[in-house]
């Protein structure tokens, strides 16, 4: 337990370090002490740190935790329904504080297609080759402290020209008994013209101790292949959520991830980014976040122009309510080399309330001279013109307030290639919305 | 259905109803008319509830109850509906998914089931023949790169569909091309009955032609400064607003 001690001291000098762990042998282990030291020296970042700027991290850190965490839990009926998309039919993944229960899952068998433990595949060469290589997430203390002390998540990984009959979903299902420092690590790899869609999905179980989760997920699109990556970010009160997803396209592949924020949690921070290795790929990042209460809800994008004739598109919107925080940053670098790139992106926000409160700023870094690039940003305020049209029709305030708020949403929804995720985005999204106005 | 006493209501400080006194039975149209800035406008959305405007004196009855103490939604549900001067475009809500969610959303405040989707599409195909809406339109986001005309005509289709006891048209004449504006007014004509009453706010005879009045009010300054009946608006038509409002200014001397 950190209790007096500060959480870094804690990390750094009060659990057994990586050299203690069960699969101390295997092949990952000198990554993970690198990944420690990097650690050490990175140190746990504060408001002085200018990826941090809006994002208070210590705060969130000042309670005592522990590493230790409950390997499976009692998921009923009721609690895996809360989580599923009703109507989809899909595969289901199930994880316990980022540990497998294939008891309570629905693999995809025999096919070009495995989902395995990590700590299982710690002798795969895939693994091997990409476990903590992303560039981007070398200079991350969380992603560090994740590398170094994760306890296990999942390795997905699509053969060559693969693909599913349909998606699969998974649910990661937090639990603590005692505030619980959780840390999931997963790696999705697609081989050469390999296709997969994902949808991820959070449940809660407990909300008497704080679950803080530190997840990393690295992706791995080889040539030609094509990835749905849909995230959906909606946990118990209790909870605090550091989201690293680190993205390597090669030549060809086209990568499509959709991240929803629609928190219960105090703190959502996801770090998306990706690096485009390979000409001629296609990247779009969708991202919608809700926020109400005293939320904090931050959202770091970084888009790596590398090599030429890159096609890069995104577009988040925010709504936030009452006295709540959103942070967005859009980083796109376009490379010397990164010729006849496109490169777009959207920031647009909506404020329903006057405490609410959005910083946005966009960081674009262009060195190649022939390329298209444009961003842009919007914060508007609630309109109480459309609010009262729609009252005046008869619609009540909560039915009106979630038909602007999901048509704000549109644009993002309507992106959605699965008619029962869009269904079932538009009803969390009213739902989220009735529940912040009665509260 | 509606009596309004002594009205009085400002918005941001400023004074804009100063003593509205009206009474509106069922089976009645009731024109208003009335300079720029009258307040007729005001009238409406103190009516339909706007929640800028204070109402600082007086009281509105309703089908027997105090209108003001409702939200707009409630009086929406109890059967007003206002055709607003200025419709509002709402980017990202379809017209229908809206309309449906009105008509449900008033059904079950009467504990009425909400409609059959094969009911609704029958209920709107038959309102949008009466009121000549194009049907394109439907799907569309609500008003949204509607043309001028294209709102109001909305706005009456939207009145057809919702079925209100007691409809204020503000200016829904305005914008619509002379044929529309036959068209409306016949939709409009078609709505009425003896249960119904409405209450037109206008500026043009022409529509009056189409849409006989039982009484032209005239707002001046807040106030309804007379009322007379079809012959009133000809008048107004021919001789303007001056002599009406030299008239209040001798009695407010007197
Ligand atoms: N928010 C506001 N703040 C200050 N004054 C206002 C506000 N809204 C309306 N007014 C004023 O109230 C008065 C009445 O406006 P209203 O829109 O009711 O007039 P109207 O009779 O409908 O005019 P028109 O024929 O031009 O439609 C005007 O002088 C207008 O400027
Ligand atoms: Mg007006």
């Amino acid at each position: 337990m950190t209790s007096d001690k500060s959480f870094y001291e804690f990390i750094s000098n009060g659990v057994p370090g990586p050299e203690q762990k069960v699969d101390a042998d295997n092949a990952i282990m000198p990554a993970r002490k690198l990944a420690f030291s990097r650690f050490k020296e990175l140190g746990l970042p504060t408001i002085k740190t200018e990826e941090w700027r809006y994002t208070n991290v210590q705060r969130f850190l000042k309670d005592a935790f522990t590493l230790a965490q409950e390997e499976q839990a009692t998921v009923t009926p009721e609690q895996l329904k809360a989580a599923s998309i009703p109507q989809l039919d899909s595969y289901r993944v199930v994880l316990v504080n980022g540990r497998l229960q294939t008891d309570l899952s629905e693999l995809p068998a025999g096919g070009k297609i495995t989902v395995s433990k990590l700590s299982d595949a710690a002798g795969n060469a895939q693994l091997q080759a990409w476990f903590d290589k992303h560039p981007h997430l070398q200079s991350q203390p969380f992603a560090a402290l994740n590398a170094a002390l994760f306890a296990d998540g999942l390795f997905i990984e699509a053969g060559v020209n693969a693909t599913l009959d349909k998606p699969i979903q998974i649910i990661h299902v937090y639990t603590a008994s005692a505030n619980a420092f959780i840390q999931p690590r997963h790696l999705v790899v697609l081989h050469k013209s390999a296709t997969l869609e994902i949808i991820e999905s959070a449940v809660g179980l407990n909300d008497s101790a704080i679950a803080f989760v530190n997840a990393v997920t690295e992706v791995v699109l080889e040539e030609n292949a094509e990835l749905w990556h849909y995230n959906i970010q909606s946990t118990i009160k209790n909870s605090r959520h550091i989201y690293h997803t680190s993205a390597t396209q090669k030549a060809d592949s086209r990568y499509h991830h959709f991240n929803f924020t629609l928190p219960s949690a105090e703190l959502t921070r996801n770090n998306l980014s990706v690096a485009l290795t390979g000409s001629n790929t296609e990247t779009n990042l969708h991202g919608l976040y809700l926020a109400t209460g005293t939320q904090h809800v931050d959202n770091h994008t970084f888009v790596d122009h590398l090599v030429p004739n890159c096609n890069s598109n995104e577009l988040y919107k925010g709504v936030l309510l009452d006295d709540a925080n959103g942070v967005f940053t859009g980083k796109i670098h376009v490379h010397q080399d990164a010729q006849k790139t496109n490169a777009f992106q959207q920031n647009n926000n909506l404020l329903m309330s006057e405490k609410a409160n959005i910083n946005s700023q966009p960081q674009l870094e262009i060195y190649a001279d022939d390329v298209k690039c444009s961003h842009g940003f919007t914060v508007g305020r609630f309109s109480e013109e459309s609010l009262f049209y729609l009252r005046s029709r008869g619609i009540g305030e909560e039915a009106a307030k979630s038909l602007l708020v999901n048509a704000f949403a549109f644009d993002i929804t309507d992106q959605v290639h699965i008619p029962a995720l869009q269904d079932f985005l538009a009803e969390k999204i009213r739902q989220y919305v009735a529940g912040a106005i009665n509260n | 259905m509606l009596t309004i006493k002594n009205l009085h209501a400002e918005v941001d400080g400023k004074k804009i109803l100063k003593g509205i006194n009206l009474e509106i039975r069922k089976g009645e149209m009731h024109a208003i008319m009335g300079p720029n800035g009258s307040g007729k406008s005001s009238l409406s959305s103190v009516l339909a509830g706007r929640e800028n405007y204070t109402v600082t004196e007086g009281e509105v009855i309703f089908e027997g109850k105090n209108l003001l103490d409702l939200s707009p939604e409630d009086r929406a549900r109890e059967g007003l509906f206002l055709a607003f001067q200025y419709p509002v475009e709402i980017p990202g809500v379809s017209n229908l998914h809206f309309l449906k969610t009105a008509l449900n959303e008033i059904r079950t405040y009467h504990n009425l089931p909400p409609l059959e989707s094969k009911e609704f599409l029958k209920l709107t195909k038959e309102k949008q023949q009466l009121v000549d809406f194009n049907a394109n339109l439907m799907n569309r986001s609500l008003n949204e790169g509607f043309s001028g005309g294209e709102k109001k005509r909305n706005e009456v289709f939207q009145l057809a569909m919702l079925d209100p006891k007691l409809a204020i048209l503000d200016e829904t004449d305005s914008g619509l091309d002379i044929d529309a504006l036959r068209i409306v007014a016949a939709g409009v004509n078609k709505l009425r009955n003896a249960d119904k009453a409405f209450m037109v706010i206008t500026h043009y005879q022409r529509l009056l032609e189409y849409i006989v009045p039982d009484f032209v009010h005239v707002l001046y300054n807040g106030q309804i400064v007379k009322t007379g009946t079809k012959e009133l608006a000809l008048e107004l038509e021919e001789k303007g607003y001056d002599w009406l409002k030299e008239e209040v200014h001798q009695k407010e001397s007197v």
